[in-house]
């Protein structure tokens, strides 16, 4: 019987663990079809595009959408890589933004000994259910009252308190021993010193994280450019790749949606991939308790 | 008397040392605090207050009426499509997509943690990929396979294998549109709360199932049950919070699909886009408020439902 318990993740296969093979990889297909089918799309010409009965794998690909894609305008004169420009620097910027704040606050949170640090951690811990279209009103009316409509910053202000990134940090930072920050402290480092000559350093698999959270979050967000800002060459790449069905030329369109969904798909991809163990050794401190 | 001027000395330092300590914990925190506060905290509490009132973005907010209940006393007695439709639909799409894709994430994850390293690595990865897709890509894509007319692929398969004699207007048909948003949306459910559990499946540690043998464990249900689940607390709560959440923030998407807010008949109608129809359409911005609070509520519920289940007792 006591075999039994080796089964957890088993060094080699044996044949007791082909029914989960007969389960996940059906599965893992199925979920991937979709994904298939973004690639499908883009490379496809026009007339594979409206091609009845529709072809679900591309015949003869092209990379002609891309480059219709990467000449487009539009109607106002706006060129596409305006948007993908502004979604790059918006999405680098509040990563970057996002991971020293939320490290520095874990820090505190974790090391820190002060009054209110269960309390804070608490109702951040509670704000982990947080859904922000719930709220969606009040916070366009402060959005509003802040003076950050149409402005820049509000692709990136509103989204820098990420109650699940602190959460994981502040999770991972515990794990870091109390006697390495003292030993720095009789050293003479301050408290700056610590967090990016110790804690950063050690806590990389959940920056690497927290970061892939916030990409997705950013560079995938239609919000903002939706309700928030008028000028047109303020938008981001998301809204811009939304708008491609909805003008007259829906024809034309379809291909650069096709090719504009493939660009705004592949980034999370890849770097998912390039982290995806760094992610997993995050989720193992992950626990509620 | 040198000693206590130097013990006096010390002290003094030593307060100094703890207040400089306080002002640098502060700043380390402070803009965390700020911005949560001003864009998580403060619009939960503005809702409440909004929804007491009547606003409508031009004059200033006034109590909706006497007592200010008014907006609540609509919601439950004169919103019939809030009643009729959002309610119960909001309620079958969470259950479905929230509690049902965590039962889905968790078996999937367990069953990743009976096989290899390597091949657990590449199956995870593709169960992830949805959930990367986000809000307009998802639309996008699943509205090209479920098009209403004979080029939509998946109207095409049928019309092929004779299943159906004509096109099906999936996204605008009221019987179709809620089952395509909840499978649509198990479809990318399998994100963070799914990484968390298999993480935590792959740490029990191996000891304690062999010892469950000895105690006269039978089977691998009773091992689940017994066993993993018990010591995987903590990430099993984590997923259950990251399962609610998903739920209700893919809320949009019945009116993503259909391309109309209200859907088609109020078949996909949730909550979420209840309140955009009064806010954003109609601008009665206190009564959408107060929809808003019981969608909080909602959330609580679920969520108060998960730590019941797997929260540790204090």
């Amino acid at each position: 019987m006591a075999l039994k318990s080796m089964q957890v993740n088993p060094k080699r296969f044996d044949r007791t663990q082909l029914k989960f093979y007969y389960i996940l990889v059906p599965v893992a297909i199925f979920m991937l079809l979709p994904v298939v089918y973004i690639f499908s799309q883009a490379l496809k010409p026009l007339d594979e595009l409206f091609l009845f009965p529709p072809t679900f794998l591309v015949r003869k690909p092209t990379l002609q959408n891309f480059t219709d894609l990467f000449r487009a305008a539009t109607n106002t004169g706006v060129p596409m890589t305006r948007y993908l420009f502004n979604s790059i620097i918006i999405t680098v910027v509040a990563i970057f933004v996002t991971l020293v704040m939320t490290t520095s606050t874990a820090y505190a949170l974790s090391k820190k000994e002060f009054k209110a640090k269960k309390w804070l951690f608490r109702i951040n811990q509670t704000a982990l259910m947080f859904v922000a279209v719930a709220v969606l009103i009040p916070r366009y009316l402060i959005i509003d009252g802040l003076g950050l409509n149409d402005n820049f910053l509000v692709h990136i202000i509103p989204y820098l308190a990420m109650p699940v990134g602190l959460f994981l940090v502040k999770q991972f930072i515990d794990q870091v021993p109390n006697e390495l920050i003292e030993a720095a402290k009789i050293d003479g480092a301050n408290d700056l010193h610590i967090l990016f000559k110790i804690i950063i350093p050690l806590v990389r698999p959940a920056l690497a994280t927290v970061s892939i959270l916030v990409f997705q979050m950013i560079w995938n967000n239609p919000e903002s450019s939706n309700l928030y800002i008028i000028t047109e060459t303020k938008k981001t790449f998301v809204f811009y790749m939304s708008t491609l069905t909805n003008v007259q030329n829906a024809v034309a369109g379809a291909g650069m949606q096709a090719a504009s969904g493939l660009l705004l798909f592949l980034p999370n991809l890849i770097i998912f991939i390039f982290m995806q163990s760094r992610v997993m050794d995050t989720m193992s401190h992950s626990g509620i308790k | 008397m040198a000693m206590t001027y130097t013990l006096e000395e010390l002290k003094e330092q030593r307060r100094k040392d703890k207040r400089k300590d306080k002002i640098s914990t502060l700043l380390l925190i402070l803009p965390y605090i700020i911005l949560f506060s001003t864009f998580i905290i403060i619009p939960v509490v503005f809702s409440m207050i909004l929804s007491f009132t009547y606003f409508d973005l031009i004059q200033a907010p006034r109590l909706a009426d006497a007592s200010g209940l008014y907006n609540y006393i609509t919601l439950f007695t004169q919103d019939t499509n809030f009643l009729k439709h959002v309610v119960p639909n909001t309620l079958k799409y969470a259950v479905l997509v929230g509690p049902g894709g965590y039962i889905l994430a968790f078996m999937f994850a367990w069953m990743l943690s009976q096989i290899q390293a390597k091949p657990r690595k590449y199956i995870s990865l593709a169960l992830y990929t949805p959930s990367m897709a986000g809000a307009i890509l998802m639309s996008v894509v699943w509205r090209t396979l479920f098009n209403g007319d004979r080029s939509g692929y998946i109207n095409s398969i049928l019309l092929k294998n004779e299943l159906i004699d004509e096109a099906i207007q999936f996204l605008i048909s009221p019987d179709h549109l809620m089952n395509i948003m909840i499978f649509v949306s198990l479809w990318g459910s399998m994100g963070i709360g799914f990484l968390a559990m298999l993480a935590g499946l792959l740490n029990v540690d191996k000891t304690l199932y062999e010892a469950g043998y000895v105690d006269g464990i039978k089977n691998r249900f009773q091992e689940i049950i017994y066993i993993t689940i018990p010591q995987m607390k903590p990430q099993m709560l984590f997923g259950a919070v990251m399962a609610i959440v998903g739920a209700f923030n893919t809320g949009y998407i019945g009116v993503a699909l259909s391309g109309a807010n209200p859907t088609p008949q109020y078949a996909g109608q949730l909550i979420i886009n209840h309140i955009e129809d009064y806010g954003f359409i109609r601008y009665e911005m206190g009564y959408a408020a107060a929809i808003s609070v019981m969608l909080l509520l909602i959330i609580l519920l679920f969520t108060r439902v998960a730590y019941a289940l797997f929260g540790e007792k204090d």
